[in-house]
């Protein structure tokens, strides 16, 4: 039973180096709000999913894509769980190109749930050139593809402030507390009020930050709720397999006369 | 091999058996006999084995969704983690098995350290070893070029670029290793190729690395050479299966922890963004298990003589049969080497740790020293220790180890003989 | 006894752990198979709308659903009375023009010939149906099979017309 200790010890230094090694990269303590999709149990809050894809749509999508995301997604289980005539109506509010058609021309329908978010642009040059030489990146993967994952997009999307005296800031060019060198060249995209929930949450700036981030959450992540359900069930299931075996081996090596 | 006279018992197993002798195999297999004082450390080889086959069956599952393409690899496995049928599962036990594979490697050579495993007449299990460690670290990097995210395609650049260092054909080598002049798609293809091959290559060394120990038998804990068969032996099944397996067990619970509740902590956030040759990363890091490596690698402010130390800290690894000079195996018995055992376990963290920070000021001078005490430690006193040391009596048996003089009987683990 | 009871015990640990090993390799192995099968972007697809609003009567046109042809014919008076008049008794495969065409004036089935897959040749062959070029089987108006090594009739794919103009297949 010793060598298992010295084995969980061992675990533990190299977890806790890795561990650290990733908390060096922030320098600036992130917000961490109670997010209720993280932990063994964590699920996302449906409600806050809808929301987030309002704000999504009506504040972001002006100039962020997410091009891995298809509209039937958003009646999956484990996503916002729309109803499928609402995710039907969602994607039919949006235009694609398609074709070409028997006459060779390329033309544009609605859009179907099969089909992929339309992008706000038509690639990254043409974002890039309408954004100021900045590329607003995808968010398809965005929380998984920063570090610090929702608490840092959380904690971006709440730390504009009025730059310190001592720092001059270029036309288009923001402040923000949390964003690595303190310079972006997104405006805040958040204010009060600035959605009108469907469901008659006050749309506070905090609120749509949570609500937009477990939307992200979600699209990084989509199977994250049957990975959560899964992993319980099979951690579960090993840990009574492995008592039983223990019981077996100990009954086997109890044959002869050496300890296990 | 005492089990090539066995006769099965069917005429039909006899007929068989005389063609091809699988069933004289798999009862040697059977009854190979296992020291029977093996402590948990060496249950890994089992569970090594377990990685190599999980990595190969999820690899080739994955192989069948994912596009070896500059332009759709990033989307091809976004695919996988999103529309495939539990495709999240699959890559997310693929890209934790590496971990896990390489904890376990790493658990299986420095118990090999520690135990003098390495030591005649066990010199081309330990070589053959090797070549399956240096394959795997191969594999391991080619696989995290696939997903060509950030890290993807910066890694494969930075480690590329190091056979730009060779005087003369350098530059060639890397403009050949690329297939044009940058990592770009046709060094995704060669490299998806070859990760596909390498895993394959490994498990024939397995077979080889398995086949070579059943040669002298397994070293164990006091580092005596048995009688075998004998009472310090117990037959591989059903005692060593069942051993092996309630590690393998807890091994997997520590798995699943990772697939299932922080699949993405071993990896670097930086490759869920997809490549790009226009932005380098602010910090590019490998992969943890290649972290001492790189840490070796930048401590030298030459760039050929850097490459040559990372090298050379491998092949120093092969010749270690020859360094180390020591009758005496165990480091039970070798109380000095046992605190030198020590500092080089400290030393490899240490040289991990400093591949993960910026090559700068403190860190690098850290780096340094620990880059220059790994290659004392294996040059200088590893070959004088052998000599210097004054080791303790080892026993001349497990069962009956009062007969060396050993002052430890509880070194037998047995139940009844504790005096 | 006490042995007996202790050999018993024995049993039940070695038993338990056997079924419990089995279930657990087989929801191991069950994600490794279902891989393989429609991924949910595939699935996606699976129903397609067609508009069939610049077909006349008496033509015909392929359409791509889930990898497969399928023929949507708008028949003429002509062929459908053809169709109709069958003695069923005549037929390899009996079935009612009535229930292959709900709307008789729209044929829509599956463009693929019910021997080895192949796609029919449409106007063709010695009923006036569809005519397969692999092995020489004859299809009637109704697509049904009358001549030839094919054991049955065209396959009928679930269908719906959403409005006059559209079809939904699938």
């Amino acid at each position: 039973m010793k060598n298992i200790l010295n084995f969980f010890l061992l675990l533990i230094i190299f977890l806790s180096n890795t561990l650290i090694s990733h908390a060096a990269e922030n320098s600036k303590k992130l917000l961490n709000p109670d997010w209720g999709f993280k932990g063994f149990f964590g699920t996302f809050d449906k409600a806050s999913l809808q929301r987030g894809y309002q704000v999504y749509t009506e504040v972001c999508s002006a100039c962020h894509s997410i091009k891995y995301l298809n509209y039937r997604n958003l009646g999956e289980p484990g996503g916002p769980e729309f109803s499928k005539e609402q995710v039907k109506i969602i994607a039919s509010q949006f235009e694609v190109t398609d074709g070409p058609n028997s006459d060779g021309d390329m033309f544009t329908r609605p859009a179907r749930p099969s089909d992929n978010f339309v992008s706000p642009y038509a690639n990254k040059q043409a974002a890039i050139a309408a954004n100021g030489g900045a590329y607003p990146p995808d968010m398809s993967v965005l929380v998984k593809a920063r570090s610090g994952g929702a608490d840092y997009v959380y904690s971006l999307l709440v730390g504009y402030e009025d730059p310190p005296t001592e720092i001059n800031l270029d036309d288009g060019v923001y402040y923000n507390k949390y964003m690595p060198g303190n310079k972006i060249k997104m405006a805040n995209p958040l204010s009060d009020g600035l959605v009108e929930y469907v469901d008659g949450t006050e749309a506070t700036t905090n609120q749509m930050a949570i609500d937009v981030v477990t939307f992200l959450a979600w699209t990084a992540e989509p199977h994250m709720e049957a990975r959560h359900k899964m992993g319980f069930k099979a951690i579960l299931y090993l840990i009574i397999l492995t008592i039983l075996v223990y019981f077996g081996m100990k009954k086997v090596w109890s044959r002869i006369e050496t300890e296990v | 091999m005492s089990d090539q006279s066995y006769t099965p018992n069917s005429k039909f197993g006899k007929w068989f058996n005389d063609r091809l002798p699988l069933l004289t195999l798999s009862k040697h297999l059977q009854d190979y006999p296992t020291p029977k004082n093996l402590n948990y450390w060496w249950t890994f080889g089992g569970i090594l084995t377990f990685c190599l086959i999980a990595q190969i069956v999820t690899g080739l599952i994955l192989a069948m969704h994912y596009v070896a393409h500059a332009d759709m690899a990033f989307a091809s496995v976004e695919h996988i983690m999103r529309n495939v049928n539990y495709g999240w599962l699959i890559r997310y036990v693929h890209a934790n098995g590496a971990s896990m594979f390489f904890l376990a490697v790493y658990i299986h050579i420095f118990r090999s350290l520690y135990y003098g495993s390495y030591k005649s007449p066990r010199e081309i299990i330990w070589i053959l070893g090797m070549i399956i460690y240096l394959l795997m670290m191969m594999a391991a990097f080619m696989g995290y070029v696939l997903p060509w995210g950030q890290m993807s395609f910066w890694g494969a650049t930075v480690i590329t670029n190091l056979f730009s260092a060779i005087p003369i054909v350098g530059e060639s080598i890397t403009t050949w290793l690329w297939g044009g002049y940058s990592v770009g798609n046709p060094t995704l293809t060669r490299f998806f190729s070859l990760h596909y091959l390498i895993p394959f290559l490994i498990l024939g060394l397995v077979v080889l690395h398995i086949w070579a120990l059943h040669v002298p038998g397994n070293n164990n804990p006091i580092g005596i050479e048995l009688k075998k068969p004998s009472k310090d032996t117990v037959p591989f099944h059903p005692y060593i299966v069942i051993k092996d397996l309630f590690a393998l067990l807890i091994f997997l619970i520590i798995f699943a922890f990772f697939v299932f509740y922080s699949p993405n902590i071993l990896g670097h956030a930086d490759n869920y963004i997809e490549a790009n040759p226009m932005v380098t990363p602010a910090h590019i890091v490998p992969e943890w298990y290649l972290l001492p490596f790189y840490a070796i690698l930048r401590s030298v402010p030459d760039k050929l003589f850097g490459v040559i130390a990372m090298f050379s800290s491998l092949i120093v690894l092969v010749a270690l049969p020859w360094l180390d000079t020591s009758k005496v195996r165990s480091a039970i018995f070798r109380p000095l080497y046992k605190q030198f055992y020590w500092f080089l376990v400290a030393d490899v963290i240490i040289l991990g740790y400093m591949g993960a920070m910026p090559a700068e000021g403190t860190y690098l001078l850290i780096a340094r020293v620990a880059t220059t005490y790994y290659f004392i430690h294996f040059l200088i006193i590893l070959p004088v220790l052998g000599y210097k040391e004054k080791t303790i009596d080892v026993p001349l048996s497990i069962a009956e180890p009062v007969l060396g003089g050993s002052v430890d009987p509880s070194l037998t683990k047995s139940k009844t003989k504790k005096i | 006894m006490p042995e007996q009871k202790k050999a018993k015990r024995r049993d039940f640990i070695f038993t338990a752990s056997y079924t419990l090993g089995a279930v657990g390799v087989g929801a191991t192995v069950w994600p490794l198979i279902d891989q393989m099968n429609p991924d949910a972007s595939v699935k996606a697809l699976a129903s397609t709308e067609v508009d069939v609003s610049g077909i006349e009567r008496g033509q015909s046109i392929t359409v791509l659903w889930r990898g497969k042809p399928v023929f949507i014919k708008r028949r003429t008076e002509e062929e459908i009375e053809k169709a109709r008049q069958v003695d069923l008794k005549e037929l390899p495969d009996p079935e009612k023009d009535e229930d292959r065409a709900k709307n008789p004036e729209w044929l829509i089935m599956l463009g693929m010939c019910t021997h080895l897959g192949c796609v029919p040749l449409g106007n063709k062959g010695e009923y006036d149906g569809w005519f397969c070029p692999c092995h020489g089987s004859h299809y009637d108006t109704s697509g049904r099979i009358r001549k030839g090594p094919a054991p049955t009739n065209l396959e009928i794919p679930k269908y719906e017309f959403v409005n006059s103009n559209t079809i939904k297949i699938g």
